[in-house]
């Protein structure tokens, strides 16, 4: 049965949230001049906030219940997806990533309509017409041929042609084409909504900039927006830093940061709206700055429009390793763009000759200086990384103009990005130091020196210290690990002297601690991150290539250890994760008609304990996933178990992701690169023969084997047996490595005719026939096939001191909450004193 | 001259220097021809290349041969002017492999043979399903 009444819901309330987004921008507007307008508006955009959560509520609805009428609850879930992974198909597709956009966007209006400041009505027309704009991305009506948005609320019959729709156009399919299973995981629960709180929080700076420069308070937007620049920043910080900590553990490329268009195209507007934050600092004495908050701070909210449309418009297409699809809204997120660029830079061109001029000299001994080169290093960093990014967009506008290019990427993004971005974190590194003193004081050369003696001469010694203990030989790594520990000193200098005079003023040094030891952790863990899974054995066709062509990856085989570094590696087997077992070899287990629940089919003993006898049933949170176990013993005796993943899904194909040890100074990083693919039938050698008695042994695929007995048996699955009929089942006991195994082959003679059914050992690649048997001294021939073992290929890489950057991290987080906390109570003071503006 | 000129000049220097150096560090989409010429011209820079698997009459990929270690692979590729080329990734094969659709291929010619540092699959309808199961 097809479900209508929601998806009209649904669809009704996209159109009303639409409606009423115009309206409350409007009656906003009005309420600029005429304060009469300002209860309308609000109930206005009242009504839009609850139309933005009965569209969430609609499309959860269809997801959480299965309905895979509507092409988008098909498209992304499945029937027996979790509920945390159900929410994160909710936005797993295009339209309801927006629509997390609009809802964060809903919310972030409500507090800004009810913070007390007579910026309420301005900043509420601009921040309207982006959420007008962010409506229609999911308005999905087809206004004079053109295409306006695309709603979640199609049914699958109107988005797909297929046969079955002419003959029943009732067709519910029974399941869901699934979740990426790279998106099933817990960060992925997590991460997407903070992202786009950042991303939908940066227009909440833009429309006070923008209100700032309309009313011609060109002073006045910056102190009430200073602490949502700080949000916005901090936010989208923390949603960036997520997203790479998910592909560190998720995506098997061996890091957490890929310089993959998709990386770049947050990193940029986060560096601008920090430059921005930096300047609107210091913009009371100095109206350079001033200028450059405006600019920056639209400019950040621009770039996030750019990145949207570098995203989803399919044109970053062959240059991401990311997947894009174009849902034909590329041409509307251009006009998105190209109104708010066009819109913001006429405003600014009218108005830009009222704003003050800087009368005098910055002197290099202001704080103004200090911070003006803060933020310039930081939009070249910004600038760096988004022209090469572009390269699709230059290469899509030449070839509007009737030329034509081939520019392609750099191939070696890392090394490429890393090059300049390197250069301009030491500038950056030795500012944040230097800055935060002349922030306290007023300084001049005498007192510079002084100050900042204490701090170098200690820097030295540990970066020396460093020198020698971590072997540093790369000269900017050298400058790098210098100009990081330096800030670090220096800030904590500033930190204990702020501890005794006000706590509230720490979180510019706690920040700038923070991005310091990220500088640090990102240099360790990258730039001498270590392949410990080196190819020492030779390769046939390296001779003829140069040394880049190295191999990187270990064959391991099923039970056979191999030396990997200081390690001794051992490959144990597929397991499969059960909830109540935790890994189990996944040969000990069967599918059952229910894809969660599997059942035991050999008796499950750990250290000689029975765990689940056969028959038994256990639950995995999902099937597709599958564990490759591998044994770490280091030389001193200490050992780990690494169970990294494999997942086999039908649409998405075969995806691997690492599993991490993790130690106070390294992490140890491994993926499976390959495995035999359990589709191929495995290949059997040539059949050999040997003839042996009971409680006589001999060898399989260099094992020992003993035959231990026969015994006749009165039924065979899957064979009927007559009255006449005779089955005689051999026993051979086969000693593993670590187990024993016990293979059953038998014959049986079926209306006189002789039938063999061998029995195999796939963790021994051994597969065992009775040929013949004897009668005469009570011996058989068995026929004797050997395979090819199990085997995996992995990649084994060392992060040393990756915590460190993690910590960096929270410490940045905790430096912006403390930043936030002080300049959201300087606001509320001035506002409270009638000051604002 | 005041320093808010030196300044700026420097600035601009390093934006000019940001946009000349994208330029020279910039790959180029190429043919396999053109990739060729290049490299007997001396040129060892790296470039992409867009194609296909090779195929036979009955749409079996063809070429593929794995090193007795499968720590690397070669495999014959089509490039958009059918020019047929050996490529060797020094790599193990992906799974996917075999049902991507494009191939591109990142790297260098080294005397006959194409070394791939990187490949890039676009396999079918990896994220947007469009045929039915019912």
């Amino acid at each position: 049965m097809v479900h209508y009444f929601i998806g009209q819901l649904g669809h009704f309330f996209v159109v009303l949230a639409f409606v009423t987004a115009i309206l409350s921008s409007i009656s906003h507007a009005k309420a600029v001049k005429n304060p009469g307008w300002i209860s309308f508006s609000k109930y206005t955009y009242y009504v839009h906030v609850s139309a933005v959560f009965g569209i969430c509520i609609s499309l959860f609805t269809i997801i959480n219940q299965h309905y895979f009428e509507y092409h988008y609850a098909w498209n992304v879930s499945s029937k027996y997806l979790p509920l945390q992974y159900q929410i994160s198909s909710f936005w797993n597709g295009q339209e309801g990533s927006f629509l997390l956009w609009m809802f964060w966007n809903a919310i972030l209006g409500l507090v800004i309509i009810h913070t007390k400041s007579i910026w309420k009505a301005p900043v509420m027309t601009i921040f309207g017409i982006s959420q007008v704009f962010l409506t229609s991305m999911i308005l999905g009506v087809v206004f004079l041929d053109l295409k306006l948005g695309s709603s979640p609320f199609m049914l699958l019959r109107d988005v797909i042609t297929d046969n079955i729709f002419k003959i029943n156009p009732e067709f519910v399919p029974s399941d869901g084409s699934g979740l990426n299973p790279l998106l099933q995981n817990y960060w992925m629960v997590i991460h997407p909504p903070i992202l786009f709180l950042g991303f939908a929080s940066t227009v909440v700076p833009f429309s006070y900039a923008i209100a700032g420069v309309w009313l011609g308070k060109f002073k006045e937007w910056i102190r009430p927006a200073l602490p949502w620049t700080q949000f916005s920043a901090l936010v989208l910080g923390v949603g960036i830093l997520m997203g790479a900590y998910w592909a560190y553990e998720t995506l098997n490329f061996g890091g957490y940061w890929n310089w993959d268009p998709v990386e770049n195209a947050i990193y940029v507007p986060w560096l601008t709206l920090v430059a921005g934050m930096h300047t609107m600092i210091a913009y009371k004495k100095n109206p350079t700055a001033l200028k450059a908050s405006i600019i920056l701070i639209a400019t950040t909210f621009l770039l996030i429009l750019y990145s949207t449309f570098l995203t989803r418009s399919g044109v970053l297409g062959e240059t991401s390793v990311h997947s894009f699809t174009d849902l034909g809204l590329s041409g509307q997120l251009l006009i998105y763009l190209s109104l708010f660029l066009i819109g913001t830079i006429i405003l600014f061109a009218v108005r830009w000759k009222h704003i003050p001029k800087a009368e005098e000299e910055v002197s290099v001994y202001s704080r103004e200086f200090w911070i003006y080169m803060g933020s310039t290093v930081l939009c070249l960093m910004a600038f760096q990384v988004i022209i090469p990014t572009s390269i699709p967009v230059w290469n899509e506008i030449i070839e509007f103009f009737g030329g034509s290019s081939n520019l392609a990427p750099p191939v070696d993004q890392v090394g490429f990005y890393t090059k300049y971005q390197l250069w301009l974190s030491i500038l950056l590194a030795v500012l944040s130091g230097t800055g935060q003193f002349f922030w306290w004081k007023k300084i001049d050369a005498s007192v510079l020196k002084a100050e900042l003696r204490g701090p170098i001469i200690i820097t030295l010694f540990l970066s020396a210290t460093l020198f020698l203990v971590a072997k540093i030989h790369e000269p900017s790594y050298l400058l790098l690990l210098t100009t990081a520990i330096y800030s670090v000193v220096a800030n904590g200098k500033i930190l204990l002297g702020l501890r005794k005079t006000n706590l509230k003023l720490t979180g510019g040094s706690v920040t700038h601690i923070g991005v310091a030891l990220m500088l640090l952790g990102i240099l360790f863990s990258s730039g001498y991150s270590k392949i410990l899974s080196v190819n020492y054995t030779g390769m046939i066709w390296k001779k003829d290539f140069p040394d880049e062509v190295n191999q990187n990856n270990l064959l391991l085989f099923l039970n056979e250890p191999r030396q990997m570094a200081d390690y001794s590696l051992l490959y144990r087997g597929m397991r499969k994760k059960t909830k109540e077992l935790g890994f189990v070899p996944t040969n000990q287990l069967a599918n059952t008609t229910h894809p969660l629940k599997l059942v035991v089919t050999e008796p499950i003993l750990r250290d000689d304990v029975l765990l689940a006898k056969s028959g038994d049933t256990v639950h995995v949170a999902n099937n597709e996933n599958s564990y490759f176990e591998v044994i770490y013993q280091k030389e001193n005796g200490r050992e780990f178990r690494l169970y990294p993943r494999v997942q086999m899904n039908e649409q998405m194909g075969v995806v691997y992701s690492p599993d991490i040890n993790r130690t106070l100074l390294a992490d140890l990083y491994t993926h499976v690169r390959t495995f035999p693919d359990p589709e191929q039938e495995a290949k059997w050698s040539e059949m050999q023969t040997v003839r042996v008695a009971i409680g006589e042994t001999f060898f399989i695929n260099d094992y020992v084997a003993t035959f231990t007995g026969v015994e006749s048996i009165a039924s065979i699955p899957n064979v009927v047996l007559g009255p006449e009929d005779v089955a005689v089942q051999a026993s051979i006991e086969i000693k593993g490595e670590f187990d024993d195994y016990s293979v059953d082959p038998i014959y049986v003679i079926k209306n006189k005719m002789a039938g063999k059914i061998p029995d195999t050992e796939d963790e021994l690649a051994a597969r065992i026939t009775i040929q013949s048997i004897h009668p005469e001294d009570n011996s058989f021939t068995f026929g004797l096939e050997t395979g090819q073992k199990d085997w995996i290929i992995i990649e084994a890489v060392e992060k040393p001191w990756i915590n460190v950057l993690w910590i960096g991290t929270l410490l940045l987080a905790f430096g912006f909450v403390i930043a936030i906390t002080r300049r959201y109570d300087e606001f509320k003071k001035m506002r409270d004193k009638g000051q604002e503006g | 001259m005041k320093k808010s000129h030196i300044f700026g000049i420097i600035i601009i220097a390093a934006a000019i220097s940001v946009i000349v150096s994208t330029a020279g560090d910039a790959s180029s989409y190429v043919t396999f021809g053109e990739a060729k010429s290049l490299a007997s011209k001396g040129n060892k820079s790296k470039i992409h290349v867009v194609g296909t698997l090779k195929k036979n009459g009955s749409a079996e990929i063809v070429g593929i041969e794995k090193s007795p270690d499968l720590l690397s692979f070669k495999f014959i590729m089509v490039d958009e002017n059918n020019v047929e080329q050996t490529v060797l990734y020094a790599q193990p094969m992906p799974q996917d492999f075999h049902r991507s659709e494009q191939v591109v291929v990142v790297g260098a010619y080294h005397n006959d043979m194409f070394v791939a540092e990187k490949i890039l699959l676009k396999c079918p309808s990896k994220y947007q399903e469009n045929e039915l199961k019912a």
